[in-house]
């Protein structure tokens, strides 16, 4: 998926909640590329054009699962905090 | 395998950096071009899709910078930018650049090569096993006459059977040699050492080749044997290894070479080219000696034996002998020790010192001036920068820029210094074989750790210091401050003000410093030497063998060879003496003056000895004050005759006539004292001590080396080659050894001083023309900022005069206050470096306003220039400025 595509998904699956800026998008594509945890490459877009492809490499899928259960515990205590005060 | 990737991506990012960026723009791109595709599928018009997307995509520019932050090596990045930027801006100014740089190079690299050699001498232990458990060791008279004498053999020996606290005790004496010539070769005249056999295993060493003593070779009885010098080895014998075990004759005698001591070992100096066992080469008589103070002693400590408890008992045990030997007098009373390395390096500790804490001063002065350069600059970039900063340049950034260029400065003058220094060093090396351990100075790691330390340092203080002038928190006055608000710049010269006191101050204090060692070196030479010291040649000779077995051979040749040089076309006169003034202390020798009263027990008189032939005062123009010279008529046993120098006739015979009297001298027999002649100096920098000569031509069968002195109307070098080969004619087999003239002797003797006092001085006058530079760079720059203020004042009437007195003022003011401030400093320096001043007080009044007038005159001379400019100015011209 490209950086476009990416902006375009998380605003779609976020119902237009989450709208990720270039600014922080692009930063922290390239960050994540340098540590190993996604890899990309260029190839042809749905348009014809040269696009750069991201996507997860193994151990990026593996430090995927290990943040989304950090997440899981954080938002079910904070979750357990709104909902009982 | 995640490593891996980072690895990949590390190597990509480092190499194909443009690549990427060049990737990045065309992902940028591409997000941009699909905003306004969906823009335009949203119904809007083309121009309008793209200014909305543009809208969203915010700052490009800064975009891709955030997006490169995330890459690795961006520190590299950025450091590489600040290089090509600074590199760039020096460019722009490269005469500049290339003053700082040379400056840099000259502090920086002075102090290195002077670190070096400070290292190298005073700071790296020996190069012996366990160096810090080697001490020297000496004897004491413990009346303040003598704390570090040199030991008798006998006392030697007793230490060495009683004492406990030391592993080893070694016994090393100089000895000369004449190395006789084999198949075609000249003989050669050689220094060298007598040692015990266990010298060289006590310092730890072996022989590179072949063995070491062993103490059936130190005896009488035993068969000779030497050991060479690598140095010697390498030239003499052409470093061939098949030398072991063969004869060679020195002073006539066969010695086996048993082996080659390694290349780097130099001990008691490098001048030591050979060693033999000392009990084989000298008289029983003189090992067993208890009062004939002859021979250096080392020692190991013993494991867990401090210096203190090693000093306490040996000192019990001379105690001892001089309570069991009562009837001689000269027996010291207590021993002294103090570590090798400082035995070794002691006399030239202070120097080396003062003259590393000169160049320290000159790099600060250097870092000063640069400073100064680059402040400078930076206000004349000061609209520059504040541009910058108003448009968001981030202080840290503009800080960095400063320093990098800084950086480069001093980067660029530490490799050419590094440069100097080495050529300083090598220098160093091959003009002063005479100090000690210089075969250890060498350039190496550490100095190269040490001279990228002083870079770093240099560029913060000068980076820092014009960093310093560079912060300044009123943008907005900055960038209104026009010309003609001309007062301003004021406040900005306030730091380079002090910068060029504090230069002064500095310069004056090594200013003082080199003059009073220039006056101190100035005494020396003009030392009244109390004979001739133009036009006389002087030669060493020593006599050796079984040739001179015989008081009447030695007589005989003496004779002779006195008899031919004299006969030489050219020669005024010509003498034989044991050694001239300033050759040295070389011995005394006990007396008793029999129509005196005895000496209480246990007590001493002594004065130096020479043996001299009777033309040798004529010869060396002594003056003869009272009496006459020795009889020439009589020789060998007849001669007994003795002349004494004035203040031995004063000391020893005060209110009394000395002519008639009679001396009974420590080889027996009593002399009459014939005459006095005017006293000598033994060595430049001693007062003249009581002296006694005893006839050359009386034959005691001692008087086997010593110097001949040839004096002539005019170029006496002429003469060296004539008498040497009377000297061959006399004895093919006998070598002569420094042929120097009185004059080159005597600045030999002095050579420590003159090096002292000529880097001392240079060092000064280069910081003198440093601060010269700083005040006219200082000067010029007030007065370019003061152009308009200038032209205001003369249109309004100033009197030319008036501008320049004012300007020169404002220059001189710095000046005055350096002076102030470094003489102050000079009197607490001048009292620290006392100890090698010489005949010259550490206040002398006529250096202190030398120097006050010299810096006057150099500060004046910079502010001149400037001054005269300011004053010269069309009122006009001036006004119209901007």
């Amino acid at each position: 998926m490209h950086g476009w595509a990416i902006a375009k998904r998380i605003q779609q699956l976020s119902s237009e909640v989450l709208q990720v800026q270039q600014g922080s998008l692009y930063p922290a594509l390239h960050r994540l590329e340098q540590q190993g945890w996604i890899e990309a490459k260029w190839a042809e877009s749905e348009t014809g054009r040269q696009a750069k492809f991201y996507s997860l490499t193994a151990a990026g899928r593996g430090q995927l699962e290990k943040e989304t259960a950090n997440w899981n515990r954080l938002s079910a205590a904070i979750d357990l905090i709104v909902t009982e005060a | 395998m995640r490593w891996l990737m980072q690895l990949r991506m590390r190597i990509q990012m480092l190499f194909q950096r443009g690549q990427a960026g060049a990737q990045l723009d065309e992902e940028l791109r591409f997000h941009l071009d699909q905003q306004i595709a969906e823009n335009l599928a949203a119904g809007m018009s083309a121009e309008e899709a793209r200014f909305a997307a543009l809208r969203a995509f915010g700052n490009p520019a800064l975009l891709r910078e955030q997006a490169r932050a995330a890459w690795s090596w961006t520190g590299l990045e950025l450091l590489w930018r600040d290089v090509w930027y600074g590199v760039r801006t020096l460019k722009r100014s490269p005469g500049f650049a290339a003053i700082a740089i040379l400056v840099m190079a000259l502090g920086i690299g002075a102090n290195v090569a002077m670190f070096t050699v400070v290292r190298s001498v005073l700071l790296k232990p020996l190069p012996f096993q366990d160096p810090d458990r080697l001490v020297r060791v000496f004897e004491h008279t413990n009346d303040g006459e003598f704390s570090f004498n040199i030991v008798p053999g006998g006392v030697y020996s007793e230490w060495k059977k009683q004492s406990r606290s030391f592993t080893d005790l070694a016994l090393i004496g100089e000895a000369e040699f004449n190395l006789s010539g084999a198949g075609g070769q000249l003989p050669e005249f050689a220094h060298g050492a007598n040692c015990t056999w266990n010298l060289f295993s006590t310092l730890g060493v072996k022989p590179a080749l072949g063995r070491d003593f062993t103490a059936a070779d130190d005896q009488p009885s035993a068969n000779g044997t030497v050991l060479l010098s690598w140095g010697l080895w390498k030239r003499r014998f052409g470093g061939d290894p098949a030398i072991l075990n063969q004869t060679i004759h020195l002073n006539r005698q066969s010695y086996t070479v048993i082996g080659i001591m390694p290349a780097w070992f130099a001990y008691p100096d490098a001048s030591t080219q050979l060693w033999t066992p000392v009990y084989y080469d000298k008289p029983a008589s003189v090992m067993r000696s208890l009062q004939d103070h002859e021979f250096p002693v080392i020692g190991r400590l013993g494991p867990g034996v401090t210096a203190e408890q090693g000093r306490a008992e040996l000192s019990v045990i001379v105690r001892r002998l001089h309570d069991q030997h009562r009837n001689q007098a000269l027996i010291g009373k207590a021993a002294e020790v103090r570590p090798l390395l400082e035995d070794i390096v002691g006399g030239i500790k202070q120097p080396l010192y003062v003259l590393l804490t000169a160049t320290g001063c000159v790099l600060l002065i250097a870092c000063l001036n640069v400073a100064n350069l680059l402040v400078a600059r930076a206000a004349a970039r000061r609209k520059e920068l504040a541009i910058r900063a108003a448009l968001g340049g981030g202080r840290l950034r503009l800080l960095r820029e400063r320093l990098m260029e800084s950086f480069l400065l001093s980067t660029a003058g530490g490799a050419l210094g590094l440069l100097l220094a080495y050529g300083a060093v090598q220098w160093l090396v091959h003009t002063r074989h005479d100090l000690s351990r210089v075969e250890a100075v060498h350039v190496d790691g550490v100095v190269a750790l040490f001279t990228v330390g002083l870079i770093v340092l240099c560029a913060l203080f000068a980076g820092l210091i014009a960093s310093w002038t560079a912060r300044d928190k009123r943008l907005l006055a900055s960038l209104q401050d026009s010309a003609r608000s001309s007062s301003s710049s004021q406040a900005h010269t306030g730091l380079r003000r002090a910068l060029l006191a504090a230069e002064v101050g500095l310069t004056v204090v090594l200013l003082v410093a080199a003059g009073l060692l220039l006056k101190s070196y100035a005494r020396l030479r003009s030392s009244d030497m109390g004979c001739a010291t133009q036009n006389v040649l002087t030669m060493r000779l020593a006599l050796f063998g079984g040739r001179y077995g015989e008081p009447a051979q030695l007589v005989n040749f003496y004779t002779a060879l006195l008899t031919r040089v004299r006969a030489l076309p050219g020669v005024e006169a010509a003498g034989f003496v044991q050694a001239v003034p300033g050759q040295g202390y070389w011995g005394d020798n006990g007396f008793i003056i029999t129509e005196h009263p005895p000496l209480p027990q246990g007590q001493a008189q002594f004065a130096i000895f020479r043996y001299a032939d009777p033309d040798y005062f004529a010869a060396m123009r002594i003056p003869l004050l009272r009496g006459r010279s020795f009889d020439p008529g009589q020789k060998l046993g007849l001669a007994r005759e003795v002349v004494v120098s004035k203040s031995f006739a004063d000391t020893y015979f005060p209110g009394e006539d000395p002519l008639g009297k009679h001396m009974r001298g420590g080889m027996g027999g009593v002399y009459t004292i014939v005459g006095v002649v005017g006293d000598i100096r033994y060595a430049v920098s001693e007062d003249p001590k009581p002296m006694q000569y005893y006839p050359l031509l009386e034959g005691l069968g001692l008087e086997n080396n010593g110097t001949l002195v040839i004096r002539s109307g005019h170029d006496v070098e002429q003469l060296a080659l004539p008498v040497q080969r009377i000297v061959q004619e006399l004895d093919h087999d006998l070598p002569v050894s420094d042929v120097l003239t009185m004059d080159q002797l005597l600045g030999k003797s002095t050579v420590d001083a003159s090096f002292d006092a000529t880097l001392l001085t240079g060092f000064a006058a280069l910081s003198l023309l440093l601060a010269g530079v700083g005040l006219f760079g200082v000067l010029s720059y007030i007065v370019a900022q003061r152009t308009s203020e200038i032209g205001i004042r003369m249109a309004l009437g100033a009197q030319r005069e008036q501008v320049l007195r004012m300007m020169l003022l404002d220059g001189l003011r710095p000046a005055l206050f350096g002076l102030a401030f470094g003489l102050v400093i000079s009197v607490g320096v001048a009292r620290l470096i006392r100890s090698m001043l010489y005949g010259t007080q550490p206040l002398d009044p006529t250096v202190f306003a030398a120097v006050a007038a010299t810096l006057l005159l150099v500060a004046a001379l910079a502010c001149m220039v400037p001054a005269w400019r300011a004053s010269r100015l069309d009122p006009m011209k001036a006004l119209r400025t901007e």
